[in-house]
């Protein structure tokens, strides 16, 4: 069994569709060890096999019955609690939606039916995605598994963890300013941003509308490129989602060649605030790709300086007012203060002790950026900083095909080492913030391990929106140079975590 | 609560300049809601028309409806307003139970129109170009209900239950600019221009336009300052007036109030206040206060909506005639004098009268028919006119029988009553009723001769030049007839038999 | 120095309303009077004549068509209320009128 949980998506499928294996078999492998070790890694909120297998079994019949019509039909996947299921509970990591069963799917998770991907479970992340390193969910930080005392990056640690752990073959994640990119590179895996409003949030528990958008968790560039295109495409429910088609990832990846490629290196993005290690894997990265013959061009993003206070303007702004559903009235938890109270008291005791303090905080900053008299100087100023990041990226694309950025600015750091500092736990999304910004796809690809910790780095290739396909294209040439040099994916190098 | 003290209404104004500001809601007639497809339908069982959109649950997000934006542009154009290019949404962020999100999607600084007037004329023919600040889109709550205490009021109450099946029913907003120079008109004014409001999205079909419904409701703003002042005074807003009666007594109370406040040397509390019809007065609600800080920002569920020129002239192409513009035509048209006209208007019957004139009546046949005998009948009835199971075509053709002589005003209101008990076109109750007029010449001197037989001295009175000794004999040949006789012929021919 | 006051923290909690303690006030004053300081760098980014940004990615509006999609039932819609009664959602009295 440990070649079915430790094979690709694209391996799993090409099983399936041959019948050598079947989707019960491969899910019921995943389930044996999910079960084993989700104890260890807290990568799983919930699951269940029954429902899992039962999903398996009809992916099978339908195989049996000539009917089967996605290319990963049966290879099962992990969904982040951040994505409505009306077969398992959604929680988004929070204590305020403890229990709730969605009452319609999310379209992404309509999508995976649709494929005939048996969903594993619910995944665990920062309590509304709020966070890098799963700390903040409700349920407790979920493991890396490099290193069970380290953080396996967030807000998505639970799909990452997942991945790395061999716990599914493909995830599904969310990113609002690196929830995707950031776990990945954390876990050794590849974690990809498509163009915003490529993939419907129509079901995705809103934690900044204009930044969020949907996207694969996954152990190769195939995988993540093959998942895209079973979730992308325009949905009526969701009017920010592109209206036409971006064209087959998996087409770009199958195409991958170096041969004129133009390869942008931000200089606010190369040199100061990067561990050595992370920063010594990046340059490799750079040079393998200049051996192998692409232009290396240094191009200048000065706005980027701004990219983190933007953020953190806008993203709590957008929460304050997403989050104000949560009220304990249509859905939730509810608390009901002592003596006579009213439904006011009600709500804010409810939101008092339903939302962590990181929730809490960044409701309250962002309340603060939209009230009269400072939405201006905030909220309107970080609009515009969006304005100069995007004018920044277009003058950078015209020198540069894609821009390469160190994913991260360090490895895995320990559970406990920033929870308290949420300055610095602000700035790990350095690199990942501008692509959120600015709409436009980012990936994480893993370049090494740093010399000094021995944990994964990771890369990440930004392309010009609605040229995913680029993206892609650019991923798979940086995965192949790495893996002629170690024969395998990083990811295989993950420690036993059965014996840790 | 105590009783507040007024001053007479011809003092205060007399004293005080007013100004009024007017805000009316329209709830358009869509058949789906503004962000989702759950029916825009009064009346269901609670909670009913709801999906996870209007319920706010989760992850759910909206779309806009393409009809919903088309009404509202159509009433900007009606309104003479500028139509946005860009017309974006914004949320309007307060927690209470009715909203489901705890904001409103609705619009900012960049509504779907903007800039533009309507002329109301009052009842003395005084116009009034009333400014247009802007018409925006917006989304409906849903219906709380107060449960437990004395009046079902929020004091004193239990507690609440919401009913979602009204959020997300489109709203227009019409926010006029502030009104000056109405002096003691002010109360007529605000009533007439939300009539004119309800006319219009009436006329246009975009609204089923029924205040008693809430379909149109308003908030009046009422501030006062010192004749000669430049400064504007405090305002208060009174909410939800939803009746023309209500609206014309809330201004004018307002004006009452204030004036006493304001010559007393008190101040007026910027507020929202509450109309009671019952009592006559408004009351106090909660004062505005930092708790009214909305955080309006762009919403970012939705991209803007960007009406092309093409789409605005099609709609504008499709605009019915102005209510003010229509009623001056059909009045000089008809040559009704005033007072029958606003007989008209007052009973709502242009519509109907128009159609029948259109179907061949003479307007003043068509008035008289539906401001009296249809009236009548469906007072008595205690139904609307309008509700009344006959067309205008049919009383158009009962009208003509009466105008070629076929039919007596009488019988012909006895087809009408076979018409509203469902006997079927006008046609058919004369024959199964067996009322078509005795036009048989032979018939009608054959009864003459025999009524005159009776009644000997008839005649004589007639020779001697006593007319009015004709009506015995008519009356006795008509219900020998059984009153389907044209009774002036019935004279006629006595009258010619006793030369 | 930080213009996040406790009082500021209490006023903005209550429009966003979510109880807080002296205890947190005081703290989350300290945390935010931080962060604040550090995102206010955006204002020195900025001149007057820059567009803002709203939507990443500039795109044409998809209307609905005005058709009715099926709603929930009126169990699906209670089915995860805290409390329900008359089909209804059910909540505490209201403390101001509006």
């Amino acid at each position: 069994m440990t070649e079915i949980t430790s094979s690709s998506a694209a391996v799993l499928a090409g099983l399936i569709s041959s019948k050598q294996v079947s989707s019960v078999e491969i899910t019921t492998a995943f389930l044996d060890r999910l079960e084993k070790l989700n104890p260890k890694t807290n990568s799983y909120l919930y699951f269940n096999r029954e429902n899992s297998l039962a999903q398996a079994k009809k992916a099978d019949q339908q195989l049996a019955d000539g009917t089967a019509v996605s290319p990963l039909h049966g290879v099962p996947i992990a969904v982040k609690d951040n994505l409505t299921t009306t077969d398992a509970p959604t929680t988004a990591g929070s204590k305020i939606l403890e229990g709730w069963v969605p009452q319609y799917d999310a379209t992404v998770v309509r999508k995976l039916r649709e494929a005939s991907m048996p969903i594993l479970g619910k995944t665990n992340l920062d309590e509304f995605a709020m966070g890098s390193s799963t700390e903040f969910s409700a349920y407790g930080p979920s493991k890396n598994p490099w290193d069970l005392t380290r953080i396996p990056g967030g807000s998505g640690g639970g799909s990452s963890s997942a991945i790395a752990g061999h716990l599914a073959p493909l995830a599904i994640g969310s990113d609002t300013g690196g929830s995707i990119r950031f776990p990945a590179a954390m876990t050794g895996s590849v974690g990809a941003k498509p163009t915003y409003g490529a993939v419907s949030r129509y079901g995705l528990i809103a934690l900044a509308s204009s930044l969020d958008q949907i996207g694969p968790v996954t152990n190769s560039v195939m995988d993540a490129a093959m998942l895209q295109d079973v979730i992308a495409g325009h949905d009526p429910h969701d009017s920010t989602s592109l209206p036409d088609s971006l064209g087959s990832m998996v087409q770009s990846v199958k195409e991958a060649d170096v041969k004129g490629l133009r390869v942008g290196v931000i200089r606010q993005l190369s040199s100061d605030g990067f561990q050595p290690g992370v920063k010594a894997c990046f340059d490799d990265t750079i040079e393998k790709l200049a051996a192998a013959g692409a232009e290396i061009i240094e191009v200048d993003c000065p706005s980027f300086e701004y990219a983190v206070a933007a953020y953190y303007l806008i993203l709590p702004a957008e929460a304050s007012s997403n989050l104000a559903k949560f009220d304990s009235v249509r859905f939730g938890l509810r608390v009901t203060p002592e003596g006579n109270p009213t439904i006011e008291d009600v709500m804010a005791a409810t939101r008092e002790q339903g939302f962590g303090p990181e929730v809490k905080r960044r409701i309250i900053l962002g309340t603060y950026a939209l009230s009269s008299g400072y939405y201006d100087a905030y909220y309107g100023s970080a609009q515009k900083v969006r304005t100069l990041i995007q004018q920044d990226l277009a003058k950078a694309f015209t020198q540069a095909d894609v821009l390469l950025t160190p994913t991260a600015p360090t490895t895995a750091f320990k559970i406990g080492e920033k929870v308290d500092d949420p300055l610095a736990m602000y700035l790990n999304d350095v690199a990942t913030i501008p692509a959120n910004l600015a709409g436009i796809p980012g990936i994480s690809v893993p370049n090494g391990l740093a010399s000094e910790d021995g944990l994964p780095s990771g890369v990440q290739i930004l392309a010009p929106a609605m040229q995913d396909g680029q993206m892609y294209r650019v991923a798979s040439i940086v995965e192949k140079l790495y893996t002629d040099q170690w024969g395998a994916s990083l990811i295989a190098r993950v420690p036993d975590l059965e014996a840790l | 609560m105590a009783k507040e003290q007024l001053m007479s209404y011809e003092d205060a104004i007399e004293r005080f300049e007013v100004v009024i500001g007017l805000e009316v809601h329209v709830e358009l007639n869509t058949v789906s809601k503004m962000f989702c497809g759950c029916a825009n339908n009064f009346g269901s069982e609670p909670n009913t028309n709801v999906c996870p959109t209007c319920l706010g649950l989760p992850g759910s997000l909206p779309a806009v409806n393409r009809k919903a934006v088309e009404s509202s542009i159509a009433i900007g154009l009606a309104l003479d307003c500028q139509i946005a290019s860009n017309g974006r949404f914004a949320r309007k962020n307060y927690f209470y139970p009715d909203l489901a999100k705890n904001f409103q999607t609705s619009q900012f600084d960049e509504p779907i129109a903007f800039e533009g007037e309507i002329s109301i004329e009052l009842e003395t023919g005084e116009v009034f170009m009333v400014p247009i600040e802007r018409a925006h889109m917006e989304e409906d709550a849903g219906k709380l209900t107060h449960v437990g205490g004395a009046t079902g009021r929020i004091q004193g109450a239990e507690y609440s239950l919401v009913d979602y099946n009204r959020a997300g029913v489109p709203l227009v907003e019409i926010v006029t600019k502030p009104i000056y120079g109405a002096l003691d008109k002010a109360p007529e004014l605000a009533a007439t221009y939300v009539r004119a409001i309800r006319d219009i999205v009436k006329s246009m079909n975009v609204s089923d336009a029924k205040m008693e419904r809430g379909n149109v409701r308003c908030d009046a703003n009422v501030s006062l300052r010192e004749k000669g002042a430049e400064k504007l005074g405090t305002r208060t807003e009174t909410k939800n007036v939803n009746s023309l009666k209500s609206i014309e007594n809330t201004v004018r109370y307002e004006i009452r109030r204030q004036a006493f406040i304001l010559a007393s040397g008190g101040k007026i509390i910027q507020e929202t206040r509450h109309w009671h019809e019952d009592r006559g007065h408004t009351s106090a609600g909660r004062p505005k206060s930092d708790a009214d800080d909305y955080r309006y920002f762009p919403e970012p569920d939705l991209v803007p909506v960007q009406p092309s020129q093409e789409w605005i002239e099609e709609i504008r192409q499709t605009l019915s005639e102005k209510p003010a513009l229509r009623r001056k035509r059909l009045q000089a048209a008809w040559g009704f004098a005033d007072l029958e006209f606003r007989d008209v208007l007052n009973s709502d019957l242009l519509d109907e009268i128009e159609a029948t004139v259109s179907a061949g009546a003479s307007p003043q046949s068509a008035r008289k028919w539906w401001t009296g005998e249809l009236a009548r009948l469906a007072n008595a009835q205690q139904v609307a006119v309008q509700d009344l199971p006959i067309t205008p075509e049919q009383v158009a053709s009962i009208q003509s029988l009466i105008d070629s002589g076929e039919l007596t005003d009488r019988i012909a209101r006895d087809v009408v009553a076979g018409v509203l008990a469902g006997e079927g076109e006008p046609a058919e109750v004369i024959e199964s009723r067996g009322l078509k007029i005795v036009t048989d010449e032979g018939a009608l001197i054959a009864a003459i001769d025999k009524a005159l037989a009776s009644q000997p001295d008839v005649m004589e009175k007639i020779r001697d030049g006593k007319l009015q000794a004709a009506g015995a004999v008519i009356g006795a040949v008509m219900q020998e007839m059984r009153g389907q006789a044209d009774a002036a012929r019935v004279r006629e021919l006595i009258l010619e038999r006793a030369k | 120095m930080s213009e996040i006051t406790p009082d500021l923290v209490r006023h903005l909690a209550s429009l966003a309303r979510i109880l807080v303690t002296d205890q947190e006030v005081e703290q989350l004053a300290g945390e935010l009077g931080v962060i604040v300081d550090s995102v206010a760098t955006v204002t020195k980014a900025v001149s007057g004549d820059v567009a803002a940004t709203s939507h990443p990615i500039p795109m044409a509006n998809v209307y609905r068509e005005d058709v009715i999609l099926p709603s929930l039932t009126q169990l699906q819609a209670l089915s995860s209320a805290p409390d329900s009664t008359d089909g209804r959602f059910k909540v505490n009295a209201i403390l101001d009128e509006d």
